[in-house]
């Protein structure tokens, strides 16, 4: 099953990503003041909208600047391979039933092997920053990656057992009778804290913690090197959003509305959850981080696979 | 956990509380009249120039700002030939008005002084002089100071006594 119009969903899919990561900007920044009693950007246009384009401007114009002492390919190639992976996990995204890039039989297993690489992009900035907050950064990037996709991937494991394929557009039709969330709650919690911690957001941004390593990996980049890293992370947000909306909620399922819309409106609930956490918690210690990961959600993780696997043998799916 | 959860729910509770910002150019705060913005040298209630020129307010700012000359007219009255003030440098600390002893110069509820040449901050006497009297109507420092200048000799001052003859022998 391929989309009927290859190319506009190709184009649909990677502009509106784009759209949504660039607006993800002010959208973040309009909410977080909202919920620290404040305005946000209001002054750029309509609500400030244009405040986007205003700072996509400034960050052209802005010196690119790479330092003498960095590795340059490296340093140059970092950025763009976080926003290639991204942009490529978006490929196996369905947004409607026929609207999608690529319908791969193992998609989800192609999500998680893009974000994986995604981490590269992580560690060779800070590599080739040669500077040492950066090389910090990276270090804690690379731990907490490799903790965290260990149960990434497994607290994902139970929705394919009850769908019965890692076909994405397959797992949405499974949720007819029934959101994942309800069955996989605990599934759920566990891929939202790894959801988190794999797009390096604020309760587990320790491999940029601006207060103590002022701005770890890429603490050297400047101008449009910069603004892919925050390109990268936003469509992250997108992506681990729209992820958690095809997998626990049902994807483009819903009354009444079009598909696309109750996509895009369960898309933009998590975006807004992430946001909210972003202004609520705070950052844990990098030990806490790792302790949390490896001896609580592991053993859950393995725990729902295994209670799933045996309900799933049982009921003779 | 569960704190972590009641930490969200108070958090998104803030997005119905009231917005502390004040919207600035189109909203504007209150400003107290005490406030310490922008300098001013004021004049009597006849209109005459209050600052006499002592150079108290020069020295008692702690970053030089203001420069003066002083100069008298022909009546014997002191005035300031130039009086400058670089607002550049100046901390609107308030001393100058503290030390003045004529409440010439007065500090004013006034801080939209922003220029895109410096050379602009750089403020002379006819910026500074205003027409009124500031913060204190009545008060008229020639009129009540001790000190002979034309139309007025000593003893003409308000509440002051006639001066002495010291060649008299009478008590």
């Amino acid at each position: 099953m391929t989309s009927p119009h290859p190319f506009a969903s190709i184009f649909g899919i990677l502009i509106g990503a784009l759209i949504v990561a660039g607006g993800l900007i002010w959208v973040e920044r309009r909410l977080l003041a909202l919920w620290q009693d404040r305005y946000g950007p209001n002054r750029v246009g309509p609500f400030g909208l244009m405040q986007v384009t205003a700072d996509m401007v400034k960050i052209f114009f802005k010196e690119d600047w790479v330092p003498p002492f960095a590795d340059k390919t490296v340093f140059i190639l970092a950025p763009a391979v976080i926003v290639v992976t991204v942009l490529l996990s978006f490929a196996m995204i369905p947004v409607a039933p026929g609207i999608v890039v690529s319908n791969l039989d193992v998609g989800l297993l192609f999500i998680l092997a893009m974000s994986s690489l995604g981490l590269y992009s992580v560690v060779l900035a800070g590599w080739a920053s040669d500077n040492k907050y950066s090389l910090l950064g990276a270090l804690r990037a690379a731990a907490q990656m490799l903790s965290y996709e260990v149960f990434m991937g497994l607290s994902l494991m139970g929705v394919v057992l009850l769908a019965g394929s890692f076909n994405l557009a397959r797992i949405v039709e499974a949720q007819r009778r029934l959101w994942f969330v309800v069955p996989q709650f605990l599934g759920f919690l566990l891929f939202l804290i790894a959801g988190m911690a794999e797009t390096r957001r604020l309760p587990f941004d320790l491999p940029e913690a601006e207060s103590e390593l002022i701005a770890g990996y890429h603490a050297e980049y400047s101008g449009m090197k910069f603004g892919l890293f925050f390109v990268g992370e936003y469509l992250g947000v997108t992506l681990i959003s729209a992820l958690i909306a095809l997998l626990f909620f049902g994807g483009w399922m819903g009354p009444v509305l079009p598909p696309v819309v109750w996509f895009l409106v369960k898309m933009f609930f998590f975006i807004s959850f992430f946001i909210l956490v972003r202004a609520a918690l705070p950052r844990p210690r990098f030990d806490q981080l790792m302790s949390l990961g490896w001896k609580v959600m592991l053993p859950l993780a393995l725990a729902n696979l295994l209670v799933t696997g045996a309900v799933v043998l049982a009921e003779g799916y | 956990m569960l704190a972590i959860l009641r930490t969200l729910w108070s958090v998104f509770l803030h997005a119905f509380h009231k917005r502390v910002t004040v919207q600035y150019p189109g909203e504007r705060s209150r400003i107290p009249p005490r406030w310490r913005g922008r300098i001013i040298l004021s004049r009597d209630p006849d209109g005459g120039e209050r600052c006499v020129a002592c150079y108290l307010c020069a020295v008692a700012c702690p970053v030089d700002c203001i420069a003066l000359q002083s100069a008298e007219d022909e009546t014997g009255r002191r005035y300031p030939e130039f009086f400058r003030i670089n607002f550049s440098r100046c901390i609107f600390c308030g001393f100058c008005e503290e030390a003045c002893p004529t409440y010439a110069i007065q500090l004013t509820p006034d801080f939209e002084m922003g220029e895109y040449d410096r050379q602009k901050l750089v403020y002379e006497k006819e910026d500074l002089l205003i027409d009124g009297t500031g913060k204190y109507p009545g008060y008229n420092y020639w009129r009540v100071a001790g000190v002979s200048i034309g139309g007025k000799d000593k003893g003409q001052a308000e509440n002051e006594a006639p001066p002495v003859d010291v060649h008299s022998l009478l008590p």
